[in-house]
């Protein structure tokens, strides 16, 4: 008996299918690396300096408020990594530094650490500083650098409009005859590609889809809450381009433009603010598309990505109260 | 696309299956141990009381424990000789519990009472239920709920379809499909019988698709049905219908099963027969047979012995109260560092404290696990990912009741259908968060349990 080792007690089940929080969240910050990288090649130095003092400021506030907060420090975990990535993704290559860790401070205190941390969020930690930087400094969250030379041929690096605020510009203008379809915007293959003015993560579209559907194909997300919600907002923009095409985009034009894609694929789909059901997901997602382009088209700000988002995040825990999953034997005595 | 569809239910797992281990391996039948310690509980119910004392003289077959009131079974002798002790024994539950020690007289003679029955085919319901409980057969699934009991449903429970169990989703466990690919003709022929004893005539035999062989062995003894006399009277015929089912944890369930079938939910809190069916397992099946035709009451089952924490995994048919020891043997030995031992599968069976436990009627398998297959992990915050929402059967919230029962909000939990939980492992399987699921489950269920009892 003396020789009979310890065995190992624990409830069932004793098999485990080995994801774990950190695999899921360097899986979506793998997924994010083409959108980046090619955000770093569009905007040049600028923006591989945000991204990096973004993650960096992001790890350094977590594990600062987590020790001020008596709690386990969890920097490894992934989560902060990925907050400070898509913080950084949010923003203009441009901005200044105090810009930037700002940012990771509203994300981390604000928008994380003083809910009671991972998975007790209600909204999402980046768009929560995103809003809060468009809210306070207007001026520095919405001047874009053009992307480099290289590509955009023989263009310097000045400041830039997004094509959505071309359009919003256009609108308030109080001209006689608003056409917004002879604006000059970039061709679909630019806007593809990601050539033109916006955050410095939004814009590569192509890189950003390629990320999404790697989470796909991981699955690390389901496609209920990016269908919803570019179905939704290609179904409403349709709509009120049908209306009336000289006052409202086509939309293609809505999903190719702003942080449609990046929110869809990305921001939408963060576990912890989105709902736990499918049929909760699709509510969520088609409800963000809805308010994206409500925003875009009747809002005074160019763009609503974020504030839609936010606002489901808002209806989400209303959302899981009342879509609830089919439950089996649930009223359905048949014999 | 209804048609094309391969039979299932919503939710589920794909966990690696283990099955490779063992299920090429044929039934080994052990050698009768010189010593068997035979728990006087192995059955979901009040536990026997022991017939016998130390120094009595036993024949196999022999009822050596009486049943304590219509939901328990009576306990049989499992060898024959003498008693040498009436104590408690570790079990495989976890705790010791009374048990009774066999010595063997190396005779291995069945007691008198052990008869063969060459008219079992004319038997009435009521005769051959009563043969079921005293034979003291009970669910060889893992449950081992007293298999008369559910035989007799109440008379406003009008019966139509027996549902046989050959799915055998828990990984590694091979039991039943050796069974089935053997002894295909036993498992029909006590089908049969409990379609008798149940007055239906129709047959619905459910076995994964991972498993083939074991369709077809199954499928081709189903060709023939033993025609027998129903209890109201005339021949009818038995109709035995083998379907095949998709590869998915857990199809075994009987919930489950019965979903993927025959296409009915069991209503939430209710039973079965609710809906017209009964579900019994394969093995179950066989021993009724081995009761009706032969007399013989249940006292060994096949036990798979795997996991990679063992030299040579297989399956063996081994005598009830043998110890766990000799199947290790019997299976090349342990290797050398076993961290943990499972009773049943990885998914829902039980770790044991001791490599010494005695083969019980439920056993269907030991796993051994070595060290490094012992899943340790710290568990984290619930980061609402819903994968355990998304694969649990029963179409619970699994996120919820496991923060409801952190928190001793039994009442809440309750309210989001604590107690339709089966304990399929599902949820606890897919956490990224490791959060022990089953584990809260089962916390919150037990006062959910204790305040009904008290109540009632």
């Amino acid at each position: 008996m003396s020789d009979e080792k310890l065995l190992t007690l624990s409830s069932s089940p004793h098999i485990r299918d080995g994801s774990s929080v950190t695999s899921v969240m360097h899986t979506v910050v793998l997924a994010l690396s083409p959108g980046a990288a090619t955000g770093v090649y569009l905007f040049g130095l600028p923006a591989l300096a945000t991204i990096i003092l973004a993650i960096a400021s992001s790890v350094a506030l977590e594990a600062w408020m987590q020790w001020v907060m008596g709690r386990k420090i969890t920097i490894f975990d992934g989560s902060a990594i990925l907050t400070g990535l898509l913080l950084a993704m949010n923003l203009p290559s441009s901005s200044p530094w105090w810009i930037t860790v700002t940012g990771s401070a509203v994300a981390i205190i604000v928008g994380k650490h003083l809910y009671g941390g991972l998975g007790q969020n209600i909204f999402n930690p980046a768009l929560v500083a995103r809003v809060f930087l468009l809210i306070s400094w207007p001026v520095q969250m919405t001047s874009f650098p053009a992307p480099s030379a290289l590509l955009a041929k023989g263009v310097d690096a000045v400041s830039t409009a997004t094509p959505l605020t071309n359009i919003k510009m256009e609108l308030m203008s109080h001209k006689a005859n608003i056409d917004i379809t002879q604006l000059p915007q970039p061709s679909t293959f630019d806007l593809l590609l990601g050539v033109h003015g916006g955050s410095l993560g939004e814009v590569p579209i192509m890189a950003l889809l390629i990320g999404g559907f790697y989470l796909l194909y991981k699955r690390i997300i389901t496609w209920h809450i990016p269908i919803s919600f570019i179905g939704a907002a290609l179904a409403f923009s349709a709509i009120m381009w049908f209306v009336d095409p000289a006052k409202y985009a086509n939309p293609v034009f809505h999903i190719m433009t702003g942080g449609l894609v990046l929110g869809a694929f990305f921001m939408a789909t963060d576990y912890v603010t989105s709902p736990v059901t499918n049929k909760g997901m699709l509510i969520f997602g088609a409800g963000c598309g809805f308010l994206t382009i409500v925003i875009r088209l009747f809002g005074g700000y160019p763009e609503g990505v974020s504030f839609a988002i936010l606002l489901m995040n808002l209806a989400t825990p209303l959302i899981d109260k009342l879509v609830t999953p089919s439950r089996f034997g649930e009223a359905k005595a048949n014999g | 696309m209804h048609l094309l569809k391969r039979k299932g239910f919503k939710g589920g797992v794909h966990p690696p299956d283990g099955k490779e281990l063992s299920n090429a391996k044929a039934v080994v039948t052990l050698p009768v141990p010189e010593k068997v310690k035979i728990p006087l509980s192995q059955h979901i119910g009040a536990p026997a009381e022991p017939l016998v004392k130390v120094g009595d003289t036993v024949k196999k077959g022999q009822k050596i424990g009486e049943a304590q009131g219509y939901i328990s079974v009576p306990i049989h002798a499992s060898i024959s000789g003498k008693v040498t002790a009436l104590a408690s024994f570790p079990h495989p539950a976890g705790k010791s519990l009374p048990s009774i020690q066999i010595e063997s007289d190396g005779l291995d003679e069945w007691s008198g009472d052990v008869k063969e029955n060459p008219n079992y085919k004319n038997l009435l319901p009521d005769e051959i239920k009563s043969i079921i409980q005293g034979a003291g057969i009970v669910g060889m699934g893992g449950a081992a709920f007293p298999t008369h009991v559910k035989l007799s449903p109440p008379a406003n429970k009008k019966i139509d379809t027996l549902i046989i169990n050959g799915a055998e989703c828990e990984p590694y466990i091979t039991a039943d499909h050796r069974l089935m690919l053997e002894e295909p003709d036993r498992v029909i022929e006590g089908a049969s019988i409990i379609a008798r004893a149940l007055s239906v005539s129709n047959i619905l035999i459910g076995i994964e698709d991972n498993k083939p062989d074991a369709i077809r062995a199954m499928t081709d003894a189903a060709k023939n049905p033993p025609n027998s006399p129903l209890s109201k009277g005339g021949e009818v015929g038995i109709s035995i219908k083998v379907v095949s089912l998709k590869v998915m944890y857990p199809q075994g369930g009987e919930k489950q099963l019965i979903k993927a079938v025959s296409g009915r939910e069991v209503p939430s809190g209710g039973l079965p027969m609710d809906i017209g069916s009964v579900v019994h397992n394969v093995a179950t099946a066989a021993a009724v047979y081995d009761a009706v035709r032969f007399g013989r009451p249940l006292i060994e089952r096949i036990v798979t012995i795997s996991g990679s924490g063992v030299n040579n995994p297989g399956n063996f048919k081994v005598r009830s109260g043998t110890s766990s020891l000799k199947l290790i043997e019997a299976a090349g030995g342990l290797k050398s560092d076993i961290g943990k031992v499972i009773s049943g599968g990885p998914m829902m069976g039980t770790a044991q404290h001791t490599l010494d436990i005695p083969v019980t009627k439920g056993m269907s398998g030991l796993l051994f696990l070595p060290q490094n297959q012992v899943e340790s992990f710290a568990s984290q915050a619930c980061i609402r990912c819903g994968r355990c929402v998304a694969v649990c059967p029963m179409g619970l919230l699994p996120n919820m009741l496991g923060i409801y029962a952190e928190l001793d909000r039994f009442d809440q939990a309750e309210k989001a259908n604590l107690m339709d939980c089966i304990e399929c492992g599902s949820c606890a399987y897919v956490c990224p968060s490791k959060r022990p699921l089953v584990h809260l489950i089962r916390y919150a269920k037990a006062d959910v349990m204790a305040r009904r009892k008290k109540a009632a």
